[in-house]
């Protein structure tokens, strides 16, 4: 509970919306209407339609009442969300009024009118089910039935301040002709002004990114700005709450073994138990292989492992395994481990968070391995990126489990990437992968950027690759620029003048030598 | 002519029901010479006839029969709709009233 759940006057119902209370502090302003505005396509329908599927999992009857839509067509449209909408028609949970548009009979206005008959439908809906939620989707429609005229205008307001009688919580879905602009067409909002959420679905850079903003609630506060959202097969509208996000997670001093016993030895003694590990390097440097033996390690130690992989296919990461003596076959059949592969581009980063959450919450891993984290740059812009990589790792300290991502850098040698940049400072270790180029042979190198809560090796050690895995052997002891790509190699004999004249600290000068390179990195 | 089946919806015993029951009844004997039969549904006591049969405004009244069905909504004082509405009149002749009760009695 938040500082804000205690002050509030205005009593609010939990929509059930995942994600969607957080940002509301607790829901949406109850008994009172809600307008929800959004361009076509914006999931104002499954927003909704899911309002009320949400009740009836509560206990709450609803009612929908169509300006659209046929409910024939919306019982179709949903279920593909497993809202079966007419066992709640029959079960008395959920009932329809009907306003959609009727063709087959032309309407001709004579002379003044009221919207009475829609009023009494309503009631009478109400009254049936005992409803205490209702969605009205969506009051452009009926301007397109009857004109945009003062007398309908007039007469929704009157409708909207009945609705506030029966008590009963509403959302009012409306049309907007812009992703900024207007709140909504036909001024809607001027009926309807304590609450007002906004739906959008934006085109940036060619990727569509949705986000939903709660612009007002009267007399109630909530969390501002956009947040994005997706729509899931199973859940429906589905927000991602990032600044609602708590930093309650718990510490732990207790070690985990890395699955490389010299990388232990350099982290001071292995990984925390509820850290999060992000290892950097150029492509073929080894981010696979480490992930492979923090994976084989897990297992080894008894814990249950997810392995998501976004960039080589099952039979490649089986193979590549194999090649390091793992068996991945074997620990998956044992019930151990789990692999996830899945192309980026199958679908946006909201929908892999909400899936890799799915597989979370169903295997209870104790280490998750990401692999790698910077294939999913490429599916979308650098904000939605950003937020991903927010929500994921928040998630995963949540669940007070060990996670390792790995972030591939653009340059061969030296350089950061763009995951790294993002999410650096919520990561707890960074380990970087490097090529050491010297005397025209390209080497490897490993070091131990920062761990928080823990000493570790300054050192950037040279590591070599076989059939039985990695292998961390000696520092570099005679060449400095490795961070940065810029090389310089110093002769033997002047690293060992100046180990003479610093005798009683020479493991420091390694140190001094390697430092200012750590600073070009700026990360 | 044809035999006119017309429902007619209201909300209550307002002055704009009334002025309604009134438009229809004195338009119904001019130009149907009795040949009709006038049913008024208050929504408030049939409220899931209203649901059933998608009323929305009110007054509205459904001419169920000649077909094709056909909806007229407002309290009727605009007779010239209301005639148009019941296949009384073609649009071209509406501003005609002279000429309107017998191509009105033609059409239909």
């Amino acid at each position: 509970m938040t500082w804000h759940n205690q002050r509030t006057a205005v009593a609010k119902l939990a929509t059930g919306v995942p994600g969607f209370d957080l940002i509301g502090y607790g829901g949406l302003p109850e008994g009172r209407s809600t307008l929800l505005s959004g361009t076509s396509g914006s999931a104002k329908t499954v927003f909704a339609c899911q309002f009320l599927a949400e009740g009836i999992r509560r206990g709450q009857t609803g009612v929908f009442v169509t300006f659209e839509e046929s409910p024939d067509a919306i019982r179709k449209n949903m279920e593909g969300f497993n809202w079966n909408i007419p066992a709640w028609e029959a079960e008395g949970k959920w009932a329809f009024v009907d306003v959609s548009p009727y063709p087959e009979q032309e309407t001709i206005v004579s002379g003044n009118y009221d919207l009475n008959a829609l009023l009494v439908r309503i009631e009478n809906a109400v009254r049936k089910t005992g409803a205490r939620r209702m969605s009205l989707d969506s009051l452009g429609g009926i301007f397109a039935q009857l004109g945009d005229s003062c007398t309908v205008r007039n007469e929704l307001f009157r409708i909207v301040s009945a609705l506030k009688k029966m008590g009963v919580t509403s959302i009012i879905t409306a049309e907007r002709t812009e992703e900024y602009g207007q709140v909504s067409r036909y001024g809607i909002e001027e009926f309807v002004t304590d609450n007002v959420i906004i739906l959008r679905n934006g085109l940036e850079q060619e990727k569509r990114r949705r986000t939903i903003e709660i612009l007002k609630f009267r007399g109630a506060p909530h969390q501002k700005g956009e947040y994005p959202f997706t729509v899931s097969p199973n859940q429906g509208v589905v927000v991602i709450p990032l600044s609602a996000i708590e930093l309650t997670q718990k510490s732990t001093d207790m070690r985990i073994r890395s699955g490389v016993p010299e990388l232990d030895r350099m982290c001071g003694g292995g990984f925390f138990r509820d850290s999060i590990v992000l290892l950097s390097g150029a492509t073929g440097t080894g981010k696979t292989l480490v992930t492979t033996s923090f994976i084989a390690g897990g297992v080894e130690s008894g814990e249950r492992c997810l392995l998501f992989a976004f960039e080589e296919s099952r039979d490649q990461l089986f193979r590549n395994a194999t090649g390091w003596g793992v068996d991945f076959e074997k620990m998956e059949e044992a019930g151990n481990l789990k692999v996830v592969c899945e192309y980026p581009e199958t679908g946006s980063l909201e929908d892999h968070l909400i899936a890799m959450k799915a597989v979370v919450d169903e295997f209870k891993p104790q280490r998750i391995a990401i692999d790698s984290l910077s294939a999913l740059e490429r599916v979308a812009t650098v904000k939605s990126f950003r937020e991903f990589a927010i929500g994921l790792t928040s998630y995963i300290k949540d669940q007070n489990v060990a996670g390792l991502f790995t972030a591939t850098s653009s340059n061969l040698l030296g350089g950061s990437s763009v995951t790294e940049t993002h999410i650096s400072t919520i990561t707890d270790t960074i380990i970087l992968l490097r090529y050491v180029e010297m005397h025209g042979e390209m080497r490897r190198g490993v070091t131990v950027l920062k761990m928080r809560g823990s000493t570790h090796e300054k050192n950037i050690r040279e590591f070599t690759i076989d059939g039985k895995g990695m292998h961390i052997g000696k520092p570099f002891r005679n060449i400095s620029g490795i961070l940065s790509g810029h090389f310089i190699h110093r002769p033997q004999d002047e690293m060992d003048r100046l180990r003479e004249m610093f005798k009683e600290d020479a493991d420091g000068i390694a140190q001094t030598l390697d430092i200012p390179s750590a600073g070009d990195r700026g990360r | 002519m044809s035999y006119y089946l017309l429902k007619l919806y209201v909300t209550g015993q307002t002055p704009r029901s009334r002025r309604a029951i009134e438009n229809l009844r004195r338009i119904c004997d001019e130009e149907l010479r009795g040949e009709y039969e006038m049913h008024v549904i208050d929504v408030l006591d049939r409220p899931q006839l209203a649901e059933d049969e998608k009323i929305l405004a009110t007054p509205t009244v459904v001419k169920e029969l000649p077909m094709p069905m056909r909806r007229i909504i407002g309290d009727l004082s605009d007779a010239d709709k209301v005639l148009l509405g019941l296949d009384l009149q073609s649009c071209q002749l509406r501003s005609d009233t002279a000429s309107r009760k017998e191509e009105g009695v033609d059409l239909a």
